[in-house]
């Protein structure tokens, strides 16, 4: 087991290693370094200081090794737009994105796992067909066009929630979060809905399949038969086989969350990292787009990792091929 | 000629189970319905400069006087705007099926040529094994753990705006899927007897590969490629709408929302409202076809 999870350690950093080179390769082999990196207002004194300290006027291999070194000591370049070190700019807007993620996360969860019980327990009724037609309109629908819908209605029509920002924050432990203020909150609800529903829909789906899977299974037939009510038979005993798949599901579909978050932010002007690229990419502020990919891959390095070792803890069949995979 | 080379017995069974196929599928009404959807909907794309009411690329068709009106409304010279006009005075119905036509035909090229590459990988390193085989998985298994949308907005966001480079951006996104599928089938069909007997013939082997392996091994990539184009449509949406997909002069269904967005707030809301769920519409009927083809296709669930 512990060969198998430094195996994985292993492939992180080469992916890692790989994406880093990718990102080099695109932003100083192809197209002109000095026009990415340099600040098209800078008069000549800069442009030539910033060309020496970048080393530009060396070769590429030599480059590689500055990128490289500068990107290990956390230097990612400062923002033309904000005169900002990228990487702090980032960072500052990481929290937003992640606490968006995680509301999205708990309603995805929330809401798909009693649904696709239920849709799996009966699957022919009409409560269950509703479910599983309703997942399917819930990951075909834009997501983009859900938020706007959902502006539409609540904000501009009803006018009972706030169209976008991010509202009024507190401080937990230096990190400002929106989560425990009523304003904040109201802020929230519109952009987390948005993002959770699609997820809400997969989760769904995949509880159902694993609902109708286990139903069918001897130790759902024995608990049957030891005469356990059906209550407790589906909400213990079908509800534990369940929930390995979705466990490990949930952890990559943080990941995709706060990817997908680049649109959700758009939408509703909220202050997270994933807007932040958007704006970087219309300004081209390159810097900042350079740190945002390098920051995202190492965090879903991490978080593909960390599903690996819950993985390799829930499912016996992982620990013991380890030797093989 | 390419099915001359498969053996009579091969292509009846085939057939037959094309055949066996289309009657499960033809049981759901849903689906039906949701296959009679896309077809119209593909139709209404393809004869886009004939049934649409105006050509809206055509600014001289254009009436600035007849800007944003809602739906239902009559333009100053007495035409009928079903679905209202844009700030342009464009008419939405004609921009939807305009936007439409562009938003299918990026993603089916950009599915058709994923496939073909994904399958030409996947085959490959079913066949081939061994090393080649673990390399070309590892960059399958690295590139899945990133979502679609990631990628997507790297690339575009490296190569620029346009409908090639948004092709482009797809094929990367989705060849990995396919290379997975085909391999996974591939590698219970290469164990099969027939291929051990064009081995024995000492066919060359790529032909192995495109006659005996492919064939076989294709049908789970139909339920994945349904599945993907729905995806792709999305997914080009979602990258015009943030103003990084197709330029504003030709616009799909996602930038037409993305100029809806301006003057939602103001109350015109039909400017994005409509655009959405033709999208909506299209992207669920697909989805609805690749759910029951799955369920027809795939054994395991027939009980």
């Amino acid at each position: 087991m512990l060969a198998f999870l430094f195996r994985r350690l292993g492939q992180g950093l080469l992916v890692v290693a790989v994406m880093a080179t990718l990102v080099f390769v695109g932003v100083y082999a192809l197209g002109n370094a000095i026009d990415i990196l340099i600040s098209p207002e800078a008069d000549q004194l800069e442009r030539e200081q910033a060309i020496e300290r970048l080393g530009l006027d060396r070769p590429l291999w030599v480059q590689f090794a500055i990128f490289v070194k500068s990107a290990l000591t956390g230097n990612l370049g400062i923002s033309f737009v904000h005169g900002e070190p990228a990487l702090d700019l980032i960072l500052s807007r990481m929290p937003a994105t992640l606490e968006l993620a995680f509301v999205a996360l708990v309603i995805a969860v929330g809401v798909g796992i009693p649904a696709g019980l239920l849709a799996g327990v009966a699957p022919r009724s009409l409560l269950g067909r509703g479910i599983m037609t309703g997942s399917i309109l819930g990951f075909s629908v834009p997501n983009f066009w859900l938020g706007l819908m959902l502006i539409l209605v609540f904000a501009v029509q009803l006018k009972v929630l706030p169209a976008g920002g991010r509202g009024e924050t507190v401080d937990v432990l230096g990190i400002p979060l929106s989560l425990f203020t009523l304003d904040g909150l109201r802020h929230l609800i519109l952009p987390a809905l948005t993002l959770g529903i699609y997820k809400a829909s997969l989760i769904t789906r995949l509880a159902y399949a694993g609902t109708r899977d286990a139903l069918l299974q001897d130790f759902v037939r024995f608990a049957r038969a030891k005469g356990l009510p059906e209550r407790r038979v589906i909400g213990v005993h079908v509800l534990k086989a369940i929930l390995i798949p979705v466990v490990t599901v949930i952890g990559l579909e943080l990941g995709s969350m706060i990817a997908f978050a680049v649109v959700t932010e758009t939408v509703f002007a909220w202050p997270g990292m994933g807007k932040l690229l958007i704006e970087s990419i219309y300004r081209l502020d390159r810097p900042v787009i350079v740190a945002y990919l390098i920051v995202i891959v190492l965090m879903f390095v991490v978080i593909n990792f960390i599903v690996d070792v819950i993985y390799t803890l829930l499912d016996p069949r992982v620990r013991l091929s380890g030797q093989e995979v | 000629m390419a099915l001359a080379d498969i053996p009579v017995a091969e292509v009846e069974a085939w057939r037959a189970r094309a055949g066996r196929s289309f009657a499960e599928f033809a049981e759901s009404r849903v689906a039906v319905g949701a296959l009679a959807v896309v077809a119209l909907l593909a139709a209404l794309a393809l004869l886009a400069p004939w049934v649409a009411p105006q050509n809206p690329f055509d600014l001289s068709q254009l009436s600035i006087m007849d800007n944003k009106l809602p739906p239902l409304s009559r333009g100053v010279d007495g035409q009928l705007y079903l679905l209202g006009t844009d700030d342009q005075g464009r008419d939405m119905l004609s921009a939807i099926i305009y936007g439409l036509r562009l938003s299918l035909m990026v993603a089916v090229v950009a599915t058709a040529t994923a496939l073909v590459l994904g399958a030409g990988v996947g085959l490959l390193a079913a066949y081939a094994g061994g090393r080649i085989d673990a390399i070309l998985m590892r960059l399958v298994d690295i590139q899945l753990s990133f979502p679609a949308i990631l990628i997507a907005l790297i690339l575009v966001a490296i190569l620029g705006k346009g409908v090639d480079k948004v092709v482009i951006a797809l094929i990367s996104v989705q060849w990995a899927y396919y290379a997975r599928t085909i391999r996974g089938s591939a590698l219970v069909e290469r164990r099969r007897e027939y291929i051990e007997a064009a081995r024995s013939l000492a066919l060359p082997h790529w032909r192995i590969m495109f006659r005996h392996l492919f064939p076989n091994a294709f049908p789970p990539l139909i339920v994945v490629a349904t599945v993907q184009v729905a995806h792709a449509i999305a997914l080009e949406a979602t990258l015009s709408f943030l103003g990084l997909g197709v330029p504003i002069t030709e616009p799909s269904l996602g930038l037409l929302i993305a100029n809806g967005y301006g003057y939602m707030l103001s109350g015109s809301y039909w400017i994005a409202f409509y655009p959405g769920i033709a999208l909506l519409v299209v992207i669920a009927a697909i989805n609805l076809v690749g759910d029951r083809l799955s369920d027809v296709l795939n054994p395991r669930l027939n009980r």
